[in-house]
């Protein structure tokens, strides 16, 4: 062992080099499984808290304004053209068989199962995720969240559970906005370019829908919800390497966020599609 | 908030650490640190930078779970206590973190109150406390400001007043001095000094400046004069001394190079020593 400070580093140093590709690998493996655990022990002990308290509800009623109210205006944006887009779309197919009426069914089936619950999803996921995940990560590099836990307070039940339980109530709310305004957005492009009547795309549009399809429609923005504020919370908290870290750890948030409710949606869809062929 | 508050009424040591090791993938930080501080005692914990003077300070508040050995606080073990205990336990005690960890989304005032609200303290209680805390480090009128407005001082003396709040029988100081001007740092080193005199709290100290001890250990606040004073002129050195006794720990390599009296300190020949002296 050499003398001083900086021979030891320099020793440490060449040590590291000699790791080899499968040290490595089985490295990688190890930390991807450790986050894996770590996450689920955080969605274990976050649904417990919901459930036993005590709760903070002035923190849960900011976070539903800022996950509720504050995306309401991206809802209502992206929501009017995603219904006008799909209208342009399908009724240019419409038209070459004469069946431009079916618009309206096509509309509100594809939004109410779909796109409705998984655009609301993206877009609060772009949002919030990333918002929870830098605010927690700069709590996090500031010692707030040390300063929290040295005050006797469980950083799970203030920070993490009124995230999750606002992002719960608020995503199933936010995707029926999101439903209705594109059917609006339907509605207005059928009635300027299809030539259809706006009282037949709705007639059509309700009639086309039944129960099956509110039950899928409003459940996946629920477990949207909680792997949007599951994310954001737990990229929030297990940031490493100062402002850096925060900056990749919101990145991460978005882009893990968004992959997990496309793949969440995939199994959702497959899961409600045969409950509603054998149940309903 | 006029109460003093007492010292823990058992004979025990307040804090105990006992062969504590702790380490992360890099290597171990602590390699088998033991001290006591006693009841009323000021321990000034220094060392250079990544010693672990932080890491000891986040052990005794049970912020951190050693890999080996065994930390006792107030006569009990918390390094085997779970995290629902240890969010009890810490209420007894105060943190001052390095640089104030303030919550920045909320006001001063709210800060201070911060850990009365957790108790579920009623609220026409709480505005008086919090103005005597913040009266105690002279921020009274920042009551409504948010910690972005503040300086670097001002933050550490709001998180003074948030540790001193709940009236602790320990208070956890992490580098309070560091990375300010002299006269801040004074300022900072008389509001400790009144902490520990008038409110007769047990102290763990981190600091790389040998100076902040010596002012602990040479100074006392003399209540009736409402100021403070030095030790010798006071005619009542040994009283003064007895009443707030300071002792010096030094962090080496991981472990414990030097333990001792202020004296120890000031007239030793060792070189590593020496480098805190100049």
């Amino acid at each position: 062992m050499a003398d001083t400070p900086f021979q030891v580093a320099g020793s440490e140093g060449k040590e590291e080099k000699n790791i080899s590709a499968a040290e490595l690998l089985v490295d990688s493996a190890k930390s991807g499984v450790l986050a894996v655990q770590s996450y689920a022990e955080l969605c274990g002990r976050t649904l417990v808290n919901m459930v036993v308290g005590p709760h903070y509800l002035q923190d849960t009623l900011e976070q539903m304004d800022f996950i509720g109210a504050g995306s309401m205006p991206i809802i209502l944006l992206a929501g009017f053209f995603i219904g006008a887009v799909m209208v342009l779309q399908t009724g240019s197919q419409f038209i070459r068989f004469g069946q431009t009426s079916l618009t309206g069914d096509v509309v509100a089936i594809a939004l109410v199962r779909e796109l409705g619950p998984a655009f609301t999803g993206l877009l609060v996921t772009g949002r919030c995720a990333t918002g929870i995940a830098s605010e927690l990560g700069s709590m996090l590099v500031t010692e707030q969240v040390d300063a929290m836990r040295a005050m006797g307070t469980d950083p799970n039940r203030k920070l993490v559970v009124p995230r999750v339980l606002a992002s719960l109530l608020m995503l199933p709310l936010l995707t029926a906005i999101m439903d209705f305004i594109g059917l609006m957005g339907g509605c207005v492009a059928s009635v300027f370019s299809l030539r259809l009547s706006a009282i037949e795309f709705w007639r059509r549009a309700i009639d086309a829908l039944d129960f099956a399809d509110l039950m899928q429609g409003f459940t996946k923005p629920v477990v949207f919800g909680f792997i949007l504020a599951t994310i954001g919370c737990y990229k929030g908290l297990t940031v490493r390497g100062g402002t850096q870290g925060v900056g990749r750890a919101t990145t991460q948030a978005a882009v893990l966020g968004s992959v997990l409710i496309i793949v969440a949606d995939a199994f959702l869809t497959k899961v409600a599609l045969f409950l509603a062929d054998k149940v309903l | 908030m006029s109460s003093a508050v007492t010292a823990p009424t058992d004979s025990g040591p307040a804090i105990q650490f006992e062969d504590v090791r702790l380490g992360f993938s890099e290597g171990d930080i602590l390699r088998g640190v033991s001290f006591q501080v006693q009841p009323r005692e000021t321990m000034i914990l220094l060392g250079e930078t990544g010693t672990g003077k932080t890491l000891t300070l986040k052990l005794a508040a049970g912020l951190l779970s050693p890999s080996a050995g065994v930390v006792h606080v107030l006569g009990q073990e918390i390094s085997g206590m779970g995290e629902a205990e240890l969010l009890d336990f810490r209420r007894k005690i105060g943190f001052v973190f390095q640089e104030g960890a303030l919550f920045d989304s909320m006001t001063v005032a709210d800060n201070v109150a911060y850990r009365l609200r957790e108790d579920r303290v009623p609220e026409e209680e709480i505005g008086p406390r919090v103005l005597e805390a913040l009266r105690f480090v002279e921020l009274e009128h920042t009551l409504e400001q948010v910690p972005s407005e503040l300086s670097g001082g001002m933050k550490r003396r709001v998180s003074i007043a948030r540790a001193l709040i709940s009236l602790p029988k320990i208070v956890l100081y992490d580098s309070p001095t560091a990375g300010l001007d002299p006269v801040t740092s004074q300022t900072i080193i008389t509001l400790i000094l009144r902490l520990r005199d008038v409110y007769s709290v047990t102290a763990l100290l981190a600091t790389h400046r040998l100076q902040d001890g010596f002012a602990l250990a040479n100074f006392h606040y003399d209540a009736k004069a409402n100021r403070v004073v030095h030790n010798e002129r006071n005619g009542n050195a040994s009283t003064a001394r007895e009443v707030a006794r300071t002792r010096f720990l030094v962090y080496r390599d991981g472990g414990v190079y030097f333990e001792g009296e202020p004296e120890e300190i000031a007239n030793s020949k060792d070189p590593y020593l020496q480098r805190f002296l100049v």
